[in-house]
């Protein structure tokens, strides 16, 4: 029992929880800094779950790159666009709570076979603490990988390409 | 054979019309349909001169099979089927129908070439004119009932579209309709009586019939009482008799020659015509004789009321027409066989007379009908006038005319048969009397007096329009001395002058002088149409359209409100109701289910990306609970 | 030191795609639609780190780097195409995307 206790896991549950209800108060704001404030603080409390889980440089990574530059990215955009408020008229709760219901019977009812296909499954493995170390990675990453971190950086030259020009101003022959 | 190919001249002269109606001009048309009707005529008196020269006096001639009937009851026939062929049997009652019928019909013809002349749908007109033509051959001479009854129903048709030939006036059309389904419910009557009789007597020829039902059926027999009362409805509804007479005023709406030649000369007698001929089966029957009779003098005396009434001049001439198929159906069910079939052909002569004169009066006064608004047109039309008073004399059985010996043939069988009796004789004189006093009316009001029409009058200089009407004339003044010889048909001569015993010796005497009272009743009474200013005529008029017997009887005495309350209107209040029936529903349903899904698909493709991302999910926890369980 | 079972962090993943995917469904904004989807995937992410941890193998976290580039390129492309919805549009309502026509 002392041993399920141990602060470690507990850490870990603590974590997970923090991830799930900051995650539902993510899609439940009408205020989007609020609600991407609240993303970053999930996307945060994930990074420790996987640092538990013998991840460090994926908990770096989810740090540094989605809480710190993607989320930057939808921050500055909300900030130069105007978007900060949710106008009533896409705010759900303006309609009532009505609205939420088919939706959550729906997603409650893909959870329950989600977790019924893993009860089923009979999952024995247990996590292992050993840290995997970003040299691990490395080493995988330039060795059977590496296509794909070519086609990744392709994408990201793609990415780049349509961001810049998607929203190029009118001066320069864009269409904003 | 000439009788063979009797009905086929019409019958192609009707295809080639139809297939190139338009394309023909007025006289490539007349010369196709008026031609086929002269060979017609020409054939039958050929025909009718070689049946003296023909064994037992018949002549007959099979065409080909047409099918075959199985046997459900054993008869005293062989065990074979029964076939029913198109075969053509001609005799001296069929000879005098095909002679009046094409004779008639090719005088008929003749005039409607001029009359219907500048109609744009000439070929069409006579096109069905000839169809009609062919129909009536083939239900004369047709040897047994089942052909019989293609040639009824052919005429029935026929009816039905030369009333509504011009058929851009809703009225023609409704009319025809009620003229056919009119017709209908006593077709329906007779077929169930040829089914009655072939399961009774195993065959539906005509001759092995009444050979089968003199050795079978007792008199007064079950069976002969209902078949023949079956049948009596089907003439009921053909000639426009008691209580399927309602058809035939209104059947006025089509053209004038077809009024002459269908609902005057040749259709309206198919009843009498089955009658006459399935004589054999209704002597064993002398209850349903007796309805004959009652239904005859019945009908002569309303029609005859309903005349008095009218203003319209064809509707005078329908119920004239109702009432002298009245006679001949009295005369039949008399057992006077031979002088109803006589009158017959006299009537033909002179109704058709009367008609295509009142058409020519209607023509040169452009198509007013309304009596009322003619009169003095003796003055005017002299030509008309005295042709018109031709055919009145003959109608009201004046001595020394052909309507006279065949009105006083049928009235002097009446008192002393066994299926008629004294209280019909007195129906028949007072009918008599009537007749005249409408006649009269009739004449004094169109002919006589002072005109009241305003407006020109051009009357039709055609020479073959007076030829036909004056070749009608004559034979309506000399048709009485036509010799009918009957004797190997049925048990009696034309003309019956007997003096049997009980009858009372003044009753000829009474019969001849009853038109005469009934002249000089209407001289009297309707002086004031003879003479009177037409401000008074008009205001007579106004007067009798508000009287209400006056208006009863115009209305044929209640019948078509008694009919439309009584039938119509609960049969179309229940159709109404059933109108979204259980098999409706079924249909609905089909198209409900449908749109439903319709619905269903149309709202899946919203193009709102939301319900698309939903779809996925929906589909994937289907297919992951499916693959669960 | 005890471990975690692999069945927690599975579920856990669940969850959160869960989570991110009603957000997906229910909010009519884009931005927010856009955010959800990061969650989806950020879930996804969780599931993959459990297992290559379960495994001591460093695939599980080469997959958490491709999905995060794929975020990444995505959201740029995404917020690009937003800033142009809104200039269309002149709102954010994803339903007014309903036609094929721009």
């Amino acid at each position: 029992m002392i041993k399920e206790l141990a602060s470690i896991e507990s850490l870990f549950y603590l974590a997970a929880s923090i991830a799930v209800i900051a995650s539902l108060k993510v899609v439940s704001r009408k205020n989007t800094i609020h609600a991407l404030l609240y993303l970053v603080v999930s996307l945060l409390a994930v990074a420790v779950c996987f640092y538990l889980m013998g991840a460090p440089f994926a908990a770096g990574l989810e740090v540094i790159v989605y809480a710190g530059a993607i989320l930057v990215l939808f921050v500055f955009a909300v900030m130069m666009f105007g978007l900060s408020q949710d106008d009533v008229k896409h705010a759900p709760q303006a309609k009532g709570i009505s609205h939420w219901v088919g939706p959550v019977i729906l997603a409650l009812c893909l959870l329950a076979e989600i977790l019924f296909t893993i009860e089923s499954a009979d999952v024995q493995q247990r996590l292992n603490a050993t840290i995997v170390s970003s040299k691990d990675v490395g080493i995988l990453l330039y060795g059977p990988y590496l296509l794909a971190v070519e086609i990744a950086s392709f994408l990201l030259l793609a990415g780049l390409v349509a961001g810049y020009h998607y929203a190029k101003p009118e001066a320069q022959g864009g269409h904003l | 054979m000439l009788l063979a190919v009797l009905p086929f001249y019409p019958l192609i002269s009707f295809l080639l019309l139809i297939l190139f109606k338009k394309r023909l001009s007025w006289a490539q048309a007349s010369f196709l349909s008026v031609g086929a009707m002269f060979l017609c005529t020409l054939t039958s008196f050929i025909l009718v001169f070689s049946l003296d020269s023909a064994p037992d006096n018949v002549i007959s001639v099979h065409l080909w099979q047409w099918f075959t009937l199985g046997l459900s009851v054993p008869s005293a026939s062989s065990a074979t089927e029964s076939a029913i062929n198109f075969a053509f049997y001609l005799d001296a009652l069929s000879a005098v129908m095909i002679c009046v019928v094409s004779g008639v019909g090719f005088l008929i013809h003749f005039f409607a070439m001029i009359y219907m002349k500048d109609d744009e749908n000439y070929s069409r007109f006579m096109a069905y004119m000839n169809l009609f033509i062919v129909a009536m051959l083939i239900l004369v001479l047709a040897d047994n009932l089942v052909l019989l009854y293609l040639g009824w129903e052919g005429v029935g048709l026929c009816s039905f579209l030369l009333i509504g030939f011009w058929y851009q006036e809703k009225e023609n059309v409704l009319a025809a309709r009620k003229a056919f389904i009119v017709t209908r419910v006593g077709d329906t009557a007779m077929a169930i009586g040829l089914f009655m009789l072939f399961n009774s007597l195993g065959s539906l020829n005509i001759q092995e019939l009444s050979s089968l039902a003199t050795m079978q059926w007792s008199i007064e027999s079950e069976q002969a009482y209902w078949i023949c009362l079956m049948l009596l409805g089907g003439a009921v509804g053909k000639s426009a008799q008691l209580p399927l007479q309602t058809w035939l005023p209104d059947a006025m709406a089509g053209p004038t020659p077809v009024s002459a030649l269908i609902h005057a000369a040749t259709m309206v007698t198919a009843g009498v015509y089955l009658i006459a001929r399935m004589n054999a089966l209704f002597s064993l029957s002398p209850e349903v004789m007796n309805y004959v009779a009652w239904v005859g003098g019945s009908t002569l005396l309303l029609a005859g009321f309903a005349a008095l009434a009218q203003s319209d001049i064809k509707r005078i001439l329908a119920y004239s027409t109702m009432s002298q198929i009245g006679y001949m159906m009295l005369g039949l069910g008399a057992g006077a066989w031979s002088a109803s079939i006589f009158h017959l052909m006299t009537h033909a002569f002179f109704k058709a007379l009367l008609f295509l004169t009142a058409g020519a009066v209607i023509y040169a006064l452009h198509h007013q009908q309304n009596i009322f608004k003619m009169g003095g047109m003796a003055k005017k039309l002299p030509f008309e006038t005295s042709l018109f008073a031709i055919g009145l004399l003959c109608l009201m059985a004046i001595p020394g005319t052909s309507g006279f010996f065949s009105k006083e043939a049928i009235i002097g069988e009446l008192w002393s048969s066994s299926t008629a009796g004294a209280a019909l004789w007195w129906c028949a004189i007072f009918g008599a009397l009537i007749t005249s006093i409408y006649s009269c009316r009739l004449f004094f009001l169109v002919f006589l007096g002072n005109t009241r029409f305003t407006g020109a009058i051009e009357s039709s200089q055609s020479k073959r329009l007076k030829g036909a009407l004056i070749t009608l004339a004559v034979l309506s003044l000399i048709g009485g001395f036509i010799a009918l010889d009957f004797n190997t048909i049925f048990n009696s001569s034309v003309i019956a002058w007997s003096d049997s015993g009980q009858e009372p010796s003044w009753l000829h005497t009474v019969a001849i002088a009853t038109p005469f009272v009934g002249i000089l009743i209407s001289w009297l009474y309707f002086k004031v149409y003879r003479v009177a200013l037409p401000e008074e005529v008009a205001r007579l008029a106004e007067k009798s359209e508000t009287h209400f017997i006056i208006r009863f009887c115009r209305n044929g005495l209640g019948f078509d409100w008694l009919y439309s309350n009584v039938i119509v209107t609960p049969f179309t209040f229940i159709a109404k109701l059933n109108k979204r029936d259980v098999v409706d529903q079924i249909l609905m349903g089909t198209a409900w289910y449908v749109t439903l899904w319709r619905d269903v698909l149309s709202a899946s493709q919203n193009g709102l990306i939301r319900w698309y991302a939903a779809g996925f999910a929906f589909g994937l926890v289907v297919i992951v609970g499916a693959w669960l369980l | 030191m005890t471990t975690i079972p692999l069945e927690h962090v599975l579920i856990l993943a669940s969850i959160l795609f869960i989570i991110g995917f009603v957000g997906v469904i229910v909010r009519k904004n884009t931005l927010f639609m856009l955010m959800s989807l990061e969650v989806m995937l950020n879930a996804v992410g969780v599931a993959f780190i459990g297992a290559g941890s379960v495994w001591q193998a460093a695939d599980g976290q080469v997959m958490f780097i491709l999905i995060l580039t794929l975020a990444a390129a995505e959201v740029a492309v995404g917020l690009a195409l937003l800033v142009r919805m809104q200039h269309c549009f002149k709102s954010l309502d994803i339903d007014c995307l309903n036609q094929l026509k721009g």
